[in-house]
């Protein structure tokens, strides 16, 4: 199934890769921020991809503390690493954004704090499943549905505590002009995030697979 | 060369030398300090263009930085991949040896 999926997504994802630069460029620039503003459509983009994996690390956490299915911990490991990397991205861009439009890289605000924390909860998930010895796929998934707890109160920390970060009434009164690259780009990290999904989780069964031709050994010997 | 001579070229040198200074001098050693500030600090309402930061560079490093995350982070799932599977041909083969071994005895 992975080895299936993996060529279409990616392929799908270069697609969107391709295409996505083209319809920035030809975007619109934003009246008080000018060029900078266009950092939004990957930044953005980026949260949307984490904020989809971090769903994925939760359910297959639920599942896995629930059913003990071991393929729902394996996908909850490589949603998690994902999770990361799309938060990195997306904490790296706002500054860069953050800088040119605010006048100063960093403003420890509800949403950007938020943001941290979330990240540093997820590195912990993966500095567990690492580190932790025997019982902490359990302890991980506990942490894991917690992350996804979070995400929900990420999102709307801007309507509840007025921020310098722009709120979440933005995209959906978006002008076509900016929505199309936005969603263009959306759909782009999506299906991206998918196939690094499917990659990552084969690279788990391999390693379950490993495991248990090592005991194998173990026993014949 | 005669002592006369001697004292001739040190004139030379001293004149050019206080012609120098002084053509230095009149634009560093007693120039007017420019007008920044140094008995406080006073905000700016508007930041003057030639201060502002570009753009340009900050959006290419931003989209460089998503593209080489997700390129390196493909090229390390790759990477790991190609090592574990390696090593589960490696341990296949020892287990198989072992099955044949166990068959034959």
């Amino acid at each position: 199934m992975t080895r299936r999926l993996f060529p279409v997504l990616a392929g799908l994802s270069l697609l969107f890769f391709v295409g996505a630069p083209v319809l920035i460029v030809r975007a619109p620039y934003e009246s008080t921020m000018g060029l900078v503003q266009k950092i939004f459509y990957f930044h953005f983009a980026g949260w949307m991809a984490m904020f989809l994996a971090i769903f994925v690390l939760g359910i297959a956490s639920i599942i896995f503390l629930f059913r003990r299915i071991r393929s729902a911990d394996q996908l909850a490991v490589a949603a998690a690493e994902q999770a990361v990397i799309f938060g990195l991205i997306g904490l790296i861009t706002g500054p860069l954004w953050g800088v040119k439009a605010w006048g100063v890289w960093w403003q420890w605000d509800a949403r950007l704090t938020m943001a941290v924390i979330l990240e540093l909860i997820l590195v912990a998930y993966l500095l567990l499943r690492q580190y932790g010895g025997p019982g902490s796929d359990r302890l991980a998934a506990g942490l894991g549905i917690f992350a996804m707890a979070n995400v929900p109160f990420l999102y709307i920390s801007t309507e509840i505590w007025r921020t310098v970060h722009p709120r979440t009434s933005v995209v959906p009164t978006l002008p076509v002009d900016f929505g199309l690259p936005l969603w263009w780009s959306v759909a782009g990290f999506v299906v991206i995030c998918l196939a690094m999904l499917s990659a990552r989780r084969r690279l788990e069964e391999q390693r379950a697979t490993l495991d248990e031709l090592y005991l194998a050994l173990e026993d014949e010997a | 060369m005669s002592g006369r001579g001697r004292r001739a070229r040190w004139l030379v040198v001293v004149i050019l030398a206080v012609v120098l200074t002084g053509t230095w001098g009149e634009s560093t050693l007693w120039a007017q300090p420019t007008d920044a500030a140094q008995d406080g600090f006073v905000p700016m309402d508007e930041i003057p263009p030639e201060e502002e930061l570009p753009a340009a560079p900050l959006v290419m490093t931003a989209y460089a930085v998503a593209w080489a995350i997700v390129i390196g982070y493909l090229w390390t799932i790759w990477k790991r991949l190609g090592n574990v599977e390696k090593e589960l041909a490696d341990v296949g083969r020892r287990v198989s040896a072992g099955d044949r071994a166990g068959t034959g005895a």
